[in-house]
């Protein structure tokens, strides 16, 4: 099974390039639907606006040092998911994150390069199901314990609110599309439900938050400048590592305390509720 | 001066939701992030201003009492221990302030009153509560009272 190609055993039964053009389609629903986002909700626009704000008032930065800020963003925000402070949530993203970067990629290798092999590189079909895998695990983790409203709010994990559409859409299409890989990749009920969730998923961009992998980044950009060039958001930047701060009246009964004092509050997860 | 939530910087950690006293932070079903559910009943703690591990949580003055151009914003930072103020004035003064949260590392000063022992039959007759009067004034006197301080009780005033 997971030596199959799943997608050439479909393409027998369908059009000519019907694989290949859903594919295209669903690229250009991403693109077309993230710009609609942008535009619909000002992000953009507010996010240049703060940079042409912070730009006023901090130190201006240099090249090398923005280049070596979009490799920090890149590296830490990026790709180890950097931004969660539950290290639960950061797991399951990298999970999802990486699963579904797997398994879109398999999936257009398959569909574009191995159109009519059911048998291609025996790699292709494994990492599939490995990027397929993945996202479950990390997805339907998230969705019964870690999301926050099951977590901090208590409620129950099967009630639904728009927000979730991306979450769900993503589980729904790759749930069935597994279980279409494993029935034998025939054309058939499961085949159309899991063409109709994977509309869903791409043609929904604007209504969830798919666009998410788009300007998250950017924002986690902003916030590295922010912090290089002085104004770190309005926020305060003392801290007990300058040796001046130590020396301030009010941190005299800190004089003798260990610099790293372990967590407090941030000990427990938060779901005292 | 209620707090509100940046809801681009919010992560839906649900932070805030544990910690406020007055059960007024809560996570918004649409968007999934948190924010105030009834802003007219923020007593302006700072908890969860504090506890917000992005500052995506920020207090709004009101307008006829901290007009436009002001700003408080806090850095809680419980690994250091500290907790850091930056108060930006109207007139564009600025004062930071740093302090200490806790002077020893979290969790080693808890009481441990499972090791105490019971109180005895004259404790539980008494009027004073565990470790008073100890507790209730720093010298090794006695109880404070109203004799004490010259003070004699009074119809209709309220001690």
């Amino acid at each position: 099974m997971p030596s199959v190609n799943p997608f050439a055993v479909a393409g027998a039964s369908l059009p000519v390039d019907f694989l290949q053009v859903f594919l295209v389609v669903m690229v250009l629903a991403v693109v077309a639907g993230t710009l609609f986002d942008i535009v619909h909700k000002g992000s953009a626009r507010y996010f240049f606006a703060n940079m042409r704000k912070a730009k006023d008032k901090g130190r201006p930065l240099g090249g090398g040092e923005l280049v070596s800020i979009a490799v920090q963003t890149a590296v830490v925000d990026v790709l180890a998911s950097g931004e969660f402070c539950n290290h639960k949530r950061r797991v399951a993203h990298l999970l999802g994150m990486y699963g579904f970067v797997l398994y879109v990629v398999a999936t257009a290798v398959m569909v574009f390069r191995y159109p009519t092999t059911a048998t291609p590189p025996a790699i292709w079909p494994l990492l599939w199901w490995i990027g397929a895998l993945m996202v479950l695990v990390g997805g339907y983790w998230f969705w019964f314990f870690i999301r926050v409203d099951v977590a901090a709010e208590g409620h129950s994990p099967f009630s639904l609110v728009k927000a979730d559409l991306f979450v769900l859409s993503l589980l729904a299409s790759v749930t069935l599309g597994v279980v279409w890989a494993a029935a034998g990749g025939g054309v058939g009920l499961l085949f159309w439900l899991y063409i109709i969730a994977t509309i869903v998923l791409f043609g929904g961009v604007p209504w969830s938050k798919f666009a998410h992998m788009f300007f998250k980044p950017a924002a986690a950009f902003e916030k590295r400048v922010s912090r290089a060039d002085g104004t770190a958001e309005n926020l305060p930047t003392q801290t007990r590592d300058d040796p001046e701060q130590r020396k301030r009246h009010s941190m005299e009964l800190m004089r003798d305390a260990p610099m790293d004092m372990g967590l407090g509050i941030k000990r427990e997860a938060p779901r005292h509720y | 001066m209620p707090t509100f939530v940046y809801m681009t910087r919010c992560d839906g950690c649900g932070h805030c939701v544990d910690i406020c006293p007055s059960d007024i932070m809560h996570i918004d079903p649409t968007y999934r992030r948190a924010y105030n559910i009834e802003p007219n009943m923020c007593w302006e703690c700072y908890s969860c201003v504090k506890a917000c591990p992005q500052h995506a949580i920020d207090v709004r003055g009101y307008a006829d009492f901290a007009p436009l151009g002001h700003s408080v914003r806090v850095d809680r930072d419980e690994r250091k221990g500290t907790i850091a103020w930056k108060i930006k004035f109207r007139d564009g003064t600025e004062k930071n302030f740093l302090s200490p949260i806790t002077t020893k590392p979290w969790g080693t000063a808890i009481p441990k009153l499972a090791d105490v022992p019971g109180p005895s039959s004259e404790m539980r007759e008494s009027q004073l509560l565990y470790n008073e009067p100890k507790y209730i004034r720093l010298d090794e006197g006695g109880l404070r009272t109203l004799e004490d301080a010259g003070l004699k009780l009074k119809k209709g005033v309220y001690y």
